[in-house]
């Protein structure tokens, strides 16, 4: 065997555990959900074809529209809110600051607690009889929230729960980013007169276009994909207020075992996750040609 | 000059404030779980608020110890978060070698799909990982947790761009020596890969003891929870009683908020390295 033909082998080798796992546990399955897609399914045994019956049924279920108005919603308050925050304490940490890293540890902490969790510490936040919030209206004698049982308060609960546990995330990636901006474009704008915010909108926003690009993205994929804080907080309600893709899948595949229907929610959301994708890659072209 | 440097003070008095301001809100809830935890029945229902609790007591974790399984979920939650984390790296590495240092037909187009699948959300797939795993007789045990989280592209990408800075130089030397590819890859990429395996291990055991859906899904018996589902099991029995609720959450929150104060560095370097793709 000549050194070469080795090579190759060796490289299949190594490189197979990782491709099999990927191949058995995530295409496989890619594929199956793509066939049950096509299925009427009673419980969890074998369905019968019923060709494109799940997707004509979706598109007439108010439902599914309802989760996926939510979760568009969802993404497109999340997303930029928080980007922006995470930019502003990227800000906040950069330069010399007192405690610099213990701030910083503090900050990015959400990131090692899970998503119920979290889910639970906004519960015991929002709870309408005993949280805090409503601890603290009652005792400034302040209006009431109903953050359970109206559906826009409890939509942001969501959101607001969310943002506690994001914004840690964007803020590293954006301090990671800042440390690679040299100081010297900075003295050059001081000494054009530009002011601080100046300097912010045409020095600081630019330079961190990539780490931008790489959250939009991030932040969008996630978002799609929310279920754990949904679920435990809300559980999608009041009267599917807070109801998103995913944990309509859930239900629908889990709870009343409509499994084939799940796979037509899941199918839709990877078309989704597609494009943006798509538009990933095409924007990412883009800006390497102009560069 | 002086007003300059007053200013400058000012400053970062004013980002000083602005960032204590954010670290009391990410802390506050954290707090407010240990306060709760610690605080006895009769002072949770009783309303009002109170920032401290009033006599702290242990009530609340003997009350979950005495109904729960919790050492069990916990012994299953490091079982499941080791062996998966354990796997992810090992493999990854392997993988990671293969398509940063050796040459063979369809490797581009083959990194290209692992890579694409990090697009790929298990909620995308969870009824077909279902049918699979349930095919498979997997479904019940800890495999079915195991291996499909297992299957993960990330580590391939971060090993990849990791083992590429190892200088080409020094695997040709060990070739011309007559060194194996295992040989190789056990004695010079391995030990010089020591950061990245920190790296990879630390963030697999943080996804790994977080995850929820997919233990959710495919653990059945009580008995083989991870802490995650436990909680929310918990949760649905003991309802409004948010004192043993939050005992729980802080016990399978404490552990790995600890593992990240200590192992820091290696979450941050792979979080901001995540950054780059």
């Amino acid at each position: 065997m000549t050194a070469r033909v080795r090579e190759a082998w060796a490289g299949y080798a190594f490189a197979a555990p990782t491709l099999l796992l990927l191949g058995v546990f995530v295409l496989l399955p890619l594929g199956g959900a793509m066939v049950i897609s096509l299925q009427e399914t009673n419980g969890f045994g074998e369905g019968t074809f019923v060709g494109l019956d799940n997707y004509r049924r979706l598109a007439q279920d108010p439902v599914f529209w309802r989760a996926t108005l939510n979760t568009a919603l969802y993404t497109v308050l999340v997303t930029p809110a928080a980007m922006a925050i995470g930019l502003g304490l990227a800000l906040l940490l950069d330069s010399a600051l007192p405690a610099r890293g213990a701030l910083r540890s503090v900050l990015i902490l959400p990131m090692a607690i899970s998503g119920v969790a979290t889910a639970l510490m906004g519960v015991l936040i929002f709870d309408e009889n005993s949280g805090f919030l409503t601890e603290v209206a009652r005792a400034l004698g302040l209006p009431q929230v109903d953050w359970q049982t109206h559906g826009p308060a409890a939509f942001a609960s969501v959101v607001i729960m969310t943002m506690w546990w994001r914004v840690g995330f964007n803020m590293l990636i954006y301090l990671a980013g800042l440390q690679g901006v040299a100081t010297e474009l900075y003295e050059a704008a001081r000494l054009d007169g530009a002011n601080a915010w100046q300097r912010l909108r045409h020095v600081t926003v630019p330079q961190l276009s990539n780490q931008s690009f790489f959250l939009v993205i991030l932040n969008i994929i996630y978002s799609f994909q929310v279920f754990d804080i949904v679920f435990v907080m809300t559980g999608g309600g009041p009267e599917r207020a807070t109801t998103v893709l995913v944990t309509y899948a859930y239900d629908t595949g889990f709870v009343t075992r409509d499994q084939g229907y799940a796979a037509a929610i899941g199918v839709v959301l990877l078309a989704v996750t597609l494009v943006v994708t798509v538009l990933r890659w095409r924007a990412q072209r883009r800006r390497e040609e102009t560069e | 000059m002086s007003t300059h440097v007053t200013r400058r003070r000012s400053a970062a008095g004013l980002r000083l404030l602005g960032a204590l301001v954010a670290a009391a809100v990410i802390l506050f809830p954290l707090y407010w779980m240990v306060v709760v935890a610690f605080s006895t029945r009769s002072s949770l229902s009783g309303g009002g608020l109170r920032l401290w609790p009033e006599q702290a007591t242990l009530d609340n974790f003997r009350r979950v110890f005495d109904s729960f399984p919790v050492l069990t979920w916990f012994g299953n939650s490091v079982a499941i978060a080791l062996v998966t984390s354990v796997i992810i790296v090992l493999v990854n590495l392997l993988a990671g070698y293969a398509f940063a240092h050796l040459r063979f037909p369809g490797s581009g187009v083959l990194l290209l799909v692992a890579l694409s699948t990090l697009m790929l959300p298990v909620q995308v797939i969870m009824v077909g990982l279902f049918r699979l795993v349930t095919d498979l007789g997997l479904y019940g045990s800890y495999w079915a947790v195991i291996l499909p989280t297992a299957a993960s592209a990330f580590g391939v990408f971060l090993a990849r761009q990791f083992i590429l800075t190892i200088p080409r130089e020094l695997i040709e030397a060990a070739r011309i020596d007559g060194a194996t590819h295992l040989q190789i890859f056990w004695r010079i990429v391995l030990p010089l890969s020591r950061p990245l395996i920190a790296v990879l291990f630390f963030m697999s055991m943080l996804q790994v003891w977080n995850d929820f859906a997919w233990p959710l899904i495919a653990l059945r018996e009580n008995a083989l929870y991870t802490l995650p589902v436990g909680l929310l099991f918990l949760q649905g029995q003991f309802g409004p009683d948010y004192g043993a609720t939050m005992a729980f959450a802080l016990i399978t929150v404490a552990p790995m908020v600890l593992v990240f104060l200590l192992a820091q560095r290696w979450f941050v370097q792979g979080f901001s390295r995540s950054g780059l793709r």
